[in-house]
């Protein structure tokens, strides 16, 4: 009995100490506090509920929080993730939502990341982005938000699995990866670049898709834009930092604004998620915003991926890209690749020869956009956009691994060729068909 | 080599490219439709598998409506709604105007294989309805013709079995959806396995009419409020 009675007491010791320490990280996390200015006495003002308006555009707010069809800010999007599905909340002010919620509870949501209630958000909303957003901006968004029509849609819970939903999982990643904190100018910087990132890191969260996520979700912080895979969907969102990717920072200023305005610019268009992003968000940008966001990301240090090594070469598999190619391709992209041009001149159907979709270390957007075809979005500035349409009725995995090599190895390209294999898995991380 | 020759030789492997560009690309619906061709058949008269339908001369407000639902989530087929979701109203309005401009021949019927008497219980279902089930006649919308009713019904002839389905098969399962009151759906839950058995074999084979256009209007009032009939 005495020889048990130690090890018990070790053991009784050790529990004890891991629930102080998970109580102790739960109480720092749910507590996190800073400097907090207090809330604007005007929030309510008219002018602000317009600001509001603009910075929910910005932010793109609607595009998550709103379900396919459903009412607007109703909140009910699934948004898949490594760990299982998180449903977006209902941000109207019904009592199902934000009904009720002062500014301060608002600016602990977008601040600290935290419930009016104390509980942690799933990092799926990006705080690390909010978190950056001043209090004169949160108020405003507040004041536009508690000015909508109240929405009565029910919070649907997150399917996530165990035990990556709960609140200490959440504070562990939150230690590890949050710090909240309102954007502070770069003195080294001028003012349009500061402004440019603090929209680009802030509320228009361009990390939260192109971030390099390590295994647990975690990344380099807001102005992390290496790139990544984006879960569930099948898209990789391209690094910002290398030209050969989605850099522009060698584009002249002019294609970058259009592309972010109308989702279209000199033969490049915004395709799946970026242009939903274009629509839900960078087509309002007023023109001062837009020379911004565009001044930063040009002046974004350059990177260059790591390149994968491709498949090994395969001759065989190449010619039956290329007769693919002259079958299905080359009436619309040119024998050589080179693209069709409308009457005015404009890219009707993009250049091959050059393209960054068809050359990027990850043939995964290449593949998506074979398989599924796709319009770049109808903007003001482009409304009537030409297509492609789906091949995935006519190629078969075999097929769209010899088109895709063919197409990373012709023309000048020199990207590497693509199996059979990496089709397979590329499908299998796109769980949504 | 010299660097003006390097330079004169890049220029001219960028020239072919430069002169096949000569051709423009015309500026009209039926190039832009050659996205939805691709699975709908040429011009829309639907794939040869049965499966994506038809669209040359369906009304037009019926096909805006279904773009919307693909894009809405109110019909669930992947392709479809990413394909629209980037498109706007007023684009995917002349799309739809687009097609059902068509009017383009009709491919032969299919010819059934159900035994007389269940062939004759779907065309008394498609003609009568059943009012004991508060089943409307499919002719009370769909047009005396079966060819549709401008400008939001569309038609159930010309159409494949597997299609016409599949088609009540989503509407069952809630997978196809219309705005509410979401009559066909009520309709669908209520017809029988062997009801849609026998209506699909029924209509399947119908030759088109001489006249295979949609009526111009509903002859009476529609039996049932239906969301799919407003503007």
């Amino acid at each position: 009995m005495k020889r048990l009675l130690v090890p018990l007491m070790a053991l009784t010791a050790l529990a004890g100490l891991a629930a102080m320490a998970a109580w102790g990280l739960l109480a720092w996390q749910r507590g996190l506090s800073d400097a907090t200015p207090p809330a604007a006495l005007s929030a309510a003002a008219p002018a602000s509920v317009a600001r509001g308006a603009y910075l929910a555009a910005i932010g793109n707010c609607a595009g998550c929080h709103t379900a396919r069809g459903g009412a607007a800010l109703a909140g009910g999007r699934p948004i898949p993730t490594p760990f299982g599905t998180v449903f977006s909340s209902n941000l109207t002010p019904d009592a199902a939502g934000l009904g009720g919620w002062s500014a301060d509870d608002f600016w602990g949501a977008l601040h600290f990341g935290r419930s009016r209630d104390g509980r942690l958000l799933v990092p799926a909303h990006p705080l690390t982005n909010t978190t950056l957003v001043t209090r004169e901006d949160a108020d405003a968004l507040h004041a536009w938000l508690q000015a909508q029509p109240p929405q009565p849609a029910p919070r649907r819970a997150h399917e996530l699995r165990w035990p990556f939903g709960t609140q200490l999982a959440l504070a562990a990643w939150r230690a590890l990866n949050f710090r909240p904190g309102v954007y502070q100018p770069d003195p080294t910087h001028d003012a349009t670049w500061n402004r440019g990132a603090y929209l680009s890191q802030g509320l228009a969260h361009c990390s939260a898709c192109h971030a390099r996520r390590d295994a647990l979700a975690g990344d380099g912080g807001p102005a992390d834009f290496r790139g990544g895979l984006l879960t569930g969907l099948g898209w990789v969102a391209p690094s910002l930092l290398d030209p050969a990717e989605a850099g522009v920072q060698r584009w002249p200023a002019d294609d970058v604004q259009r592309l972010l305005r109308d989702g279209h610019a000199n033969g490049h268009s915004a395709q799946g998620p970026m242009a939903e992003v274009v629509l839900g968000s960078t087509a309002a940008l007023n023109d001062a915003d837009l020379a911004a966001m565009t001044a930063y990301l040009q002046a974004l240090p350059v990177q260059a991926v790591t390149r994968p090594t491709g498949a090994d070469p395969a001759p065989r598999r190449r010619e039956r890209g290329a007769a693919l190619y002259r079958d299905h391709c080359a009436a619309c992209h040119g024998a050589q690749g080179e693209g069709r041009l409308d009457a005015s001149g404009a890219q009707a159907y993009p250049a091959l020869a050059g393209s960054r979709m068809v050359t990027q270390a990850s043939p995964a957007n290449l593949l998506r956009v074979i398989e599924r075809g796709g319009f770049g979005p109808a903007t003001p500035g482009h409304p009537r956009p030409y297509g492609m349409p789906p091949f995935a009725g006519v190629l078969d995995a075999q097929d769209l691994a010899a088109l895709a090599s063919h197409l990373r190895e012709s023309f000048g390209h020199h990207a590497g060729e693509v199996d059979t294999v990496e089709v397979l898995r590329w499908r299998a991380a796109t769980t949504r068909r | 080599m010299p660097t003006l020759l390097r330079i004169a030789l890049a220029a001219t492997l960028f020239m072919p490219a430069a002169a096949s560009l000569a051709e423009p690309v015309p500026d009209t619906l039926a190039q832009r439709a050659l996205a939805c061709t691709g699975c709908h058949g040429k011009q829309g008269r639907a794939a040869p598998d049965g499966y994506y339908p038809r669209l040359a001369g369906k009304p037009a407000r019926y096909l805006h409506h279904q773009l919307l639902n693909f894009r809405d989530g109110r019909r669930d087929y992947g392709l479809m709604s990413e394909l629209v979701a980037p498109l706007s109203d007023a684009y995917l309005k002349e799309l739809a105007g687009y097609f059902a401009s068509l009017d383009l021949p009709y491919p032969p019927p299919q010819p059934a294989t159900l035994p007389a008497p269940e062939l004759a219980r779907a065309e008394q279902l498609i003609l009568q309805g059943d009012a004991g089930r508060q089943l409307p006649a499919c002719t009370a919308c769909h047009g005396e013709r079966l060819t549709g009713t401008q400008p939001a019904v569309p038609g159930l002839l010309g159409l494949s079995r597997d299609y016409l389905n599949g088609q009540l098969g989503a509407w069952r399962s809630g997978q196809r959806r219309a705005h509410a009151p979401d009559c066909m759906a009520r309709i669908a839950k209520t017809l029988t396995d062997a009801d849609i058995h026998a209506l699909t074999q029924y209509l399947a084979a119908q030759p088109m009419p001489a006249d295979p256009h949609p009526a111009d209007a509903l002859a009476a009032p529609a039996p049932m409020r239906c969301g799919g009939l407003t503007p």
